[in-house]
């Protein structure tokens, strides 16, 4: 069968693969690229574990075939920490214990990062909204929501 | 197995061109919300997945005097984006908003919603109260059609093989007028319209409606105008008699199913409640307008 050939970047880095053209991108990402820091959930776009980044917004990577990601650019887990240093979302999730097991852990962080980007002093109301599209089974969410919101005041005294 | 094949066409002939010679299972690819999630459930593989994101018609979001033109494969995101859309079309934009969550929002657009075909789409019943068209390209040309004609039933559409949506266009709405969307759902956030109910309402300097439509979601096989309710409010004040009239009216056209969401009688009642509260929605907003 004819794969489809994709250029792409990753963390800002050029990658180059072949797929099938009906694989997803998070099949691509975990599968042919290493990328295993994206988890796989429900397939079906409702718990946001497969969350990443492209073109500056975030999608389930599981509802994205790894042909569309041609030509844009794409931010997983795996970005998101620089030189030994976790971003202040990671950090804050730690001290807060907010993640048990860790599968939603990496979808939370991006979603939470790009709502941070956007709104660097969002209300609890806003975090909830905006993160409702992942899910986690373990914290119960309370953790989760005052670790985006410590980030925020982190981030806030950074800038 | 099958030969898959999946393309980015940047034009719209070129996209009518590949529709039109596939054979086998074809998927017209925008957000991708629903037709991954179909290729999962149904284990159906499409032997054509045509990704039209990338025709720049397609993409188009335009506010002018004119109207709306919202192109097919705009996701919800950029709509909720737009302050004249929300402005202009509040309807519209609190239906696209309802559907899934921030990465889904990132994806869907209503052109995938009104193709998809789900009588319990979120976006339609506001299509069909702000009187939207759908521009519809084809091997043999173009076509225009009223978006209450477009979708026939249950996940099916007027499109013929080898067409495509390609735009949304909704008239400019009168001066003192406006649009709201509401639904009943078990939870607030990240579910299925059990009944959906859109309305716009105009009025004149005094406050006397001078034109309504309301359309119902989830309570026939595709979403439905409810002409009747809608001619009883031309000339009233929309006061609470008005509204009481509007429920009843509404209750009577609906023709739900029982499922594991709702009964036919609770989705009657609902669609009466649903239907008095958008039109009361409607009115205040064309009111502050």
């Amino acid at each position: 069968m004819a794969k489809t050939h994709a250029q792409t970047t990753i963390n800002g880095e050029h990658v180059e693969f072949l797929c099938e053209p009906h694989e997803s991108l998070l099949e691509v990402l975990r599968e042919h690229l290493g990328l295993t820091g994206t988890k796989e959930g429900c397939l079906t776009g409702d718990c946001g574990a497969c969350t990443v980044n492209m073109d500056g917004r975030i999608v389930c990577s599981c509802l994205v075939f790894a042909a569309e990601a041609a030509g844009a650019e794409i931010d997983t887990i795996e970005g998101v920490a620089r030189d030994q240093k976790l971003h202040p979302v990671q950090q804050q999730l730690l001290e807060h214990a907010g993640l048990q097991c860790g599968i939603c852990t990496p979808g939370v962080v991006m979603a939470a990062k790009l709502l941070l980007e956007h709104n660097d002093n969002p209300t609890e109301q806003e975090i909830r909204y905006y993160m409702s599209g992942n899910l986690c089974r373990c914290t119960g969410y309370d953790k989760i929501v005052r670790a985006i919101q410590a980030a925020a005041s982190e981030i806030r005294a950074g800038a | 197995m099958q030969e898959v094949r999946y393309e980015r066409p940047t034009t719209i002939a070129e996209a009518t061109e590949l529709l039109a010679q596939s054979n086998g299972i074809t998927k017209i690819l925008a957000g991708g919300t629903d037709v991954l999630v179909q290729m999962r459930i149904n284990s159906q593989i499409p032997s054509l997945i045509l990704d039209v994101k990338h025709i720049p018609e397609l993409r188009e979001l335009r506010i002018d005097g004119d109207g709306l033109l919202l192109g097919a494969a705009v996701p919800s995101v950029e709509l909720g984006e737009s302050a004249e859309a929300r402005k202009g079309y509040p309807g519209l934009v609190e239906g696209a908003e309802y559907i899934g969550s921030s990465q889904i929002q990132s994806r869907a657009s209503v052109g995938g919603n009104l193709c998809n075909a789900s009588p319990a789409a979120d976006t339609v019943p506001a299509l069909f109260a702000l009187g939207a068209e759908c521009r519809i390209a084809g091997p043999d040309g173009e076509r225009t059609v009223p978006v209450e004609e477009f979708t026939t039933g249950v996940t099916t559409s007027c499109l013929q093989k080898g067409e495509l949506l390609v735009s949304i266009r909704i008239p400019d709405p009168a001066a003192e007028s406006s649009s709201a969307y509401l639904r009943f759902t078990p939870r607030n956030e990240m579910d299925i319209a059990v009944v959906g109910a859109g309305a716009a309402i105009t009025l004149d300097k005094g406050g006397t409606c001078t034109a309504a439509r309301l359309a119902l979601g989830a309570v026939a096989t595709t979403a439905i105008m409810v002409p009747e309710a809608a001619d009883a409010l031309v000339g009233s004040k929309i006061e609470e008699s008005d509204l009481a009239k509007v429920a009843e009216l509404a209750s009577a056209a609906s023709k739900p199913i029982t499922d594991r969401r709702g009964t036919a009688d609770f989705r009657r009642h609902v669609s009466g409640v649903l239907a008095s509260r958008t039109v009361a929605a409607a009115r205040d907003r064309a009111k502050a307008a």
